[in-house]
């Protein structure tokens, strides 16, 4: 248990690194919008989505009625049901109450780290804890410390941290390589994705690009080879 | 240090919907039997969202993303660890952004 605990963590540790200075940008944009660092920790913890959290952060200030806010956070949120929706079928042997506590982990790191140790092993619930827990308490402690000192991090784009997250979708997409029909899947996702991100306001670009490749998957599918 | 109610009770809500967003694909499909093309649909979905998430970063910035991307893939595609890989694809978008600057 233990040691599929380290093994998450083994994988998880450098999006550590990559995240303390985001979440210290949030502190900072949150402490200069007059948030005082307890609201700033206490929304890292309890909200802990950063789309979400910088896309409410304005809003929040600007007192927008909360329906408004709740609904944008789900929104921003919704790539989250398709990666639940995937993710569970791999710990069909978790018991519902551990693994639906798990699932308050389930960053979009966390998530991609799960699925590239799906393709090859059996999830356990350690590993998923290990490769999910370790994102929220540097998150929710790099939001304090961002709001306390405001952002010193430094710009994270100069060194390439704002990479290293499209660098590890980029790593755990190789291994989903299955032939042509997984480059029609993805040409769909991106082309999709990339034209929403044009012109639909918003977070949706996500949410477009995997519907229209799951679209594909599903256009391309022919039953005979269903085994 | 203060913390105000009606932000309390905003952040809780808000909590609630990007849990509610995490737990809903378990608890829906839980238990429910994938075949045909509900197994198609779902085999594609995490390839289809990774891609997603990082078209745009990577497709609709500059040269440098664009390149740098299609090295990390290379690398990946060569099974490198995923730190290595990682490292790899952050070195060659600050070497390229220097260069494109």
């Amino acid at each position: 248990m233990r040691k599929d605990f380290l093994r998450g963590f083994g994988e998880v540790w450098p999006m550590l690194l990559a995240y303390a200075p985001i979440a210290a940008l949030w502190g900072a944009v949150a402490a200069a919008q007059g948030f005082s660092p307890l609201e700033a920790v206490l929304m890292s913890a309890i909200v802990y989505s950063g789309t979400a959290q910088f896309v409410s952060i304005d809003l929040l200030k600007e007192s927008t009625p909360l329906s408004l806010i709740v609904f944008a956070v789900a929104t921003v949120g919704l790539r989250h049901v398709l990666m639940s929706a995937s993710i569970s079928r791999h710990i069909q042997r978790f018991p519902k109450a551990k693994a639906s506590i798990l699932m308050f982990w389930l960053t979009d790191e966390a998530w991609a780290i799960l699925e590239r140790r799906a393709l090859h092993e059996r999830l356990t619930p350690a590993y998923f804890f290990g490769a999910s827990f370790p994102l929220w308490p540097n998150w929710v402690l790099f939001s304090g410390i961002g709001a306390v000192v405001g952002n010193q991090m430094g710009d994270g784009a100069a060194i390439g941290l704002d990479f290293a997250f499209a660098a590890m979708f980029i790593a755990v997409l190789a291994g989903f390589w299955k032939g042509p029909r997984t480059g029609a899947i993805l040409a769909m996702s991106a082309l999709a994705a990339c034209l929403a991100k044009l012109y639909v306001p918003g977070a949706w670009y996500i949410l477009i690009g995997g519907v229209a490749g799951m679209i594909a998957a599903v256009l391309l599918h022919s039953e005979q080879e269903t085994a | 240090m203060s913390v105000d109610p009606h932000f309390l009770l905003a952040i809780v809500l808000m909590g609630f919907a990007t849990y509610g967003t995490r737990v809903s694909g378990y608890l829906l499909l839980r238990g429910v039997k994938i075949e045909g093309r509900m197994k198609a649909a779902m085999d594609a979905v995490p390839p289809a969202i990774l891609t997603a998430v990082i078209a745009p970063a990577v497709f609709l910035n500059s040269w440098a993303e664009m390149i740098a991307g299609a090295i990390t893939m290379a690398v990946a595609l060569l099974r490198a660890p995923l730190l290595v890989t990682i490292a790899t694809g952050v070195a060659a978008v600050v070497a390229l952004r220097y260069v494109f600057m």
